[in-house]
Order: C-alpha cells, then structure tokens, then sequence
C-alpha cells in the first residue's frame, strides 16, 4: 500500500489494429493507473463497433515527437525529390492499402 | 475467406462501406431451430428463460443507473459496455419465454408490461449499489456464477439456451475480469479502499444463497438437459472467488447462512410489503421481491406504459 494518493491517472495513447494484415493505428487516448487498466480501458472505449483484432497501449509521457521549429528542416527538403515517388508504375485495382 | 488474392483477405468486402472500420455483426442466433426439444413443458421452459432473463435485465438496469456517475469516464463506458451485454442476453432470454409459453408476447411485452410479483430473478440483482465498491462486489459474484451458469448452458438440450450460453460466456467473462481487476485494486490497495472494498464483499454475501438453490422449474428442466443445476456451479463459483479474494488480501465472509433465498437483505426494507408472488415461494424466483423492484419498473416501464405501442 503506497502512502500516496495521486488524484488524476496518468494520460496514454491507443493505437489498434482493425484487421490481419493492416498497420496498427493511433485512435486517441485515455487515461489508467497502469498499462494493464489502459489496455481494458482501451477495449471498452476504442473496439466497441467490432473495430480491432490487436490494441497498443503507450504513455504519453514516453512518446517522443517532433516540434513545430523544426518543420523545415525535417520535412521540406523531401518536398522536390519527385523522384523518391513509385509515380511510374501502374497499381492493380486490387490493391486496395498503398 | 478467399485467399486467391492476397490483397482480398484484408478486406471484408461485404462490410457496410460507410464506416471506416469493420462491422462484420453477426446474429448469434443465426440458423438456430426454434422448435421446443421434445419433452420438455413449455412453460417450465419460459420460467426459466425469464429466470435468467430478469437477472440480466434489472442488473442491466442498475448498471446503467451507474452512467454519468461514474468515478472516471473510461469507467463509466466499461460499465455501460457490460450492461449492454446483459441487455442484450435479457432481450434473447424473454424473446425465447414469450416462444415457449406460446402466448405470443415477445421481449417487449415481458420486459415493459409485467408487474413486480412476475419478474422472477434474484435479490443479489435487485439491490442499490451504495458506492463503487458495492458495484464491483456485485459484479463479480454475479459475473464469477453466470459465467460458470452459461458455460454449463452451452450443452442444453434447447438450442436457442444453447446458443444463448455460447454467446454469453464471452461477454461475462470480461465482466468477471473487469470485476476481479478492480476487486484486488482496491482490497489492494489503500487502507481506505481496503475497507471499503472489505464492507462491500461482507454486504453482498448474504445474498448468494439464493443463486444456488434449485428452484422446481430447474430441477425438473436440469433432469431433462435443457436447465443447469444452480448447486452444481458451487465448487467453480468457490475456486474462483477463493483465489481472488486472496489476491485482493480480502478475507471471504463466514458462511453465507442464506437459505433459500427467504432471506431480508441487509438494509433492503420488507420484502412483504406490496409485491407478493403467486407461487408459495419466498424467495425473488418466485416472484418475491422488495420495495426498490417497484422503483426500478417506475423508470424501466414507465414511457413503454405512458405512450402503449409507441415505436420511435
């Protein structure tokens, strides 16, 4: 039994995986005392139209990102390498997730 | 599924196209034959389905009073997901008791248009939950017997119950997680929340008797293969509750001395008062029930009777 009493639960992230094959896919966050409350807390908020077949749980604290500075740098110097892009090949219909 | 085309496996075609992600609902009771199984009397049948049926109703009802007064939102869904399930067995159970009485009532009739002395589940249900520890106390007595109840009903001779078990053992055994989840967080932790989750296992426990004492109706449907046996589902309902309580460092509660369900719940008023059964027994199977039955069907029933055949 832990003397302290912390009064708001720490924030996670929710990413679930909607079918065999596909990527998982961050679908927003909530909050739990631990990993395991958020994994069921996940299920109970995030897969109750049948939307999930897996679900990631991460702590928000543990996420790192990108900042707003250093858009430029990071992203635009792709932005003239037309290049990088498959653009010349044709894609079966078939292929529905590319 | 077709695996001619790898791409196709990843996709449900036949999923309704506006939503993003997968339906792919399923009627549980797809195919399944309705006719009664030879021998059995039909109205012992729709007893029973309305037995187990008013279980999951009214606890549905009172998990939903719990919706917006929940300690956290993220409880509160989990809370309404499970009184959902439980609506939804309530809905299968009294459509199966309106086809086996054959009087042609269907899941509305039964759930909006009966009086207090014919709805037949037990106490335990019927209760206010007083905080969140009595919520989850509840939760996992009720989840920890109706899994054992349905898992047992998977093989019933009927194959509507049989489908119907089938279909809850995966729904309440979450509900037992969920309950034995919080049950050892908070016997586990505070000193606080320690006692108040003690108290909240002490006032449940005079309430189980009556989900383990066989009523005619089961004894007579459990000979045919159609009913479970409710003292059968004793030893699994001790296992389980034996190792959570454990873990929870909660101490299991002398002897339930409940016999027979004849009991006055702990701070439940007169049970005599108002609803009386038609059937000589003393207990919720039979129709006997306490004051707060009659609140519950003042909000349950109370726009099905205002606005009769309303549809909206």
């Amino acid at each position: 039994m832990s003397g302290e009493i912390k009064h708001e639960w720490p924030l996670f992230e929710v990413f679930v995986r909607a079918k065999r094959g596909l990527n998982h896919v961050h679908v927003g966050s909530l909050r739990a005392a631990d990993h395991e409350m958020a994994l069921h807390h996940a299920r109970d908020l995030y897969t109750r139209r049948n939307e999930g077949v897996s679900i990631w749980v991460v702590r928000s604290d543990d996420v790192v990102a990108s900042g707003p500075d250093d858009k430029d740098a990071f992203f635009a110097p792709s932005g003239d390498k037309v290049y990088r892009h498959p653009t010349h090949y044709a894609i079966p219909d078939s292929v529905p997730h590319i | 599924m077709s695996f001619d085309d790898a791409y196709q496996a990843l996709t449900d075609h036949d999923d309704d196209a506006r939503w993003a992600y997968g339906t792919g609902f399923a009627d549980p009771l797809a195919g399944v034959p309705t006719a009664l199984p030879d021998g059995v009397d039909g109205a012992d049948l729709a007893a029973y389905c309305l037995m187990i049926g008013d279980d999951a109703l009214i606890l549905s009802h009172r998990l939903q009073q719990w919706v917006t007064r929940a300690p956290e939102l993220e409880d509160e869904m989990a809370i309404a997901n499970i009184g959902l399930d439980l609506l939804g067995q309530a809905r299968l159970l009294l459509t199966r008791a309106g086809e086996a009485e054959g009087t042609g009532r269907d899941e509305d009739d039964l759930a909006y248009l009966r009086d207090p002395a014919d709805f037949r589940h037990v106490r335990l249900v019927e209760r206010d939950d007083t905080d969140f520890g009595q919520l989850i106390a509840r939760l996992l007595v009720f989840s920890t017997w109706r899994l054992a109840l349905l898992d047992r009903l998977a093989t019933s001779r009927d194959p509507v119950l049989a489908a119907i078990g089938a279909k809850g053992v995966k729904e309440v055994a979450y509900h037992r997680e969920y309950a034995a989840g919080w049950a050892v967080r908070l016997g586990d932790g505070t000193e606080l929340s320690h006692r108040r989750m003690q108290d909240a296992v002490d006032a449940v426990w005079p309430l189980l008797g009556e989900l383990f004492t066989p009523h005619d109706v089961e004894v007579r449907l459990a000979a045919a293969g159609v009913a479970v046996d409710p003292a059968s589902l004793r030893p699994e309902f001790d296992t389980v509750l034996t190792e959570v309580l454990r873990a929870a460092t909660l101490d299991m509660p002398a002897a339930d001395t409940a016999e027979a369900g004849g009991i006055v719940p702990v701070g439940a008023t007169s049970p005599a008062s108002g609803a009386v059964s038609a059937g000589g027994g003393t207990g919720g199977r039979d129709g006997r029930h306490g004051d707060e039955l009659a609140a519950i069907l003042a909000e349950l029933q109370g726009l099905a009777r205002a606005t009769p055949g309303g549809v909206w």
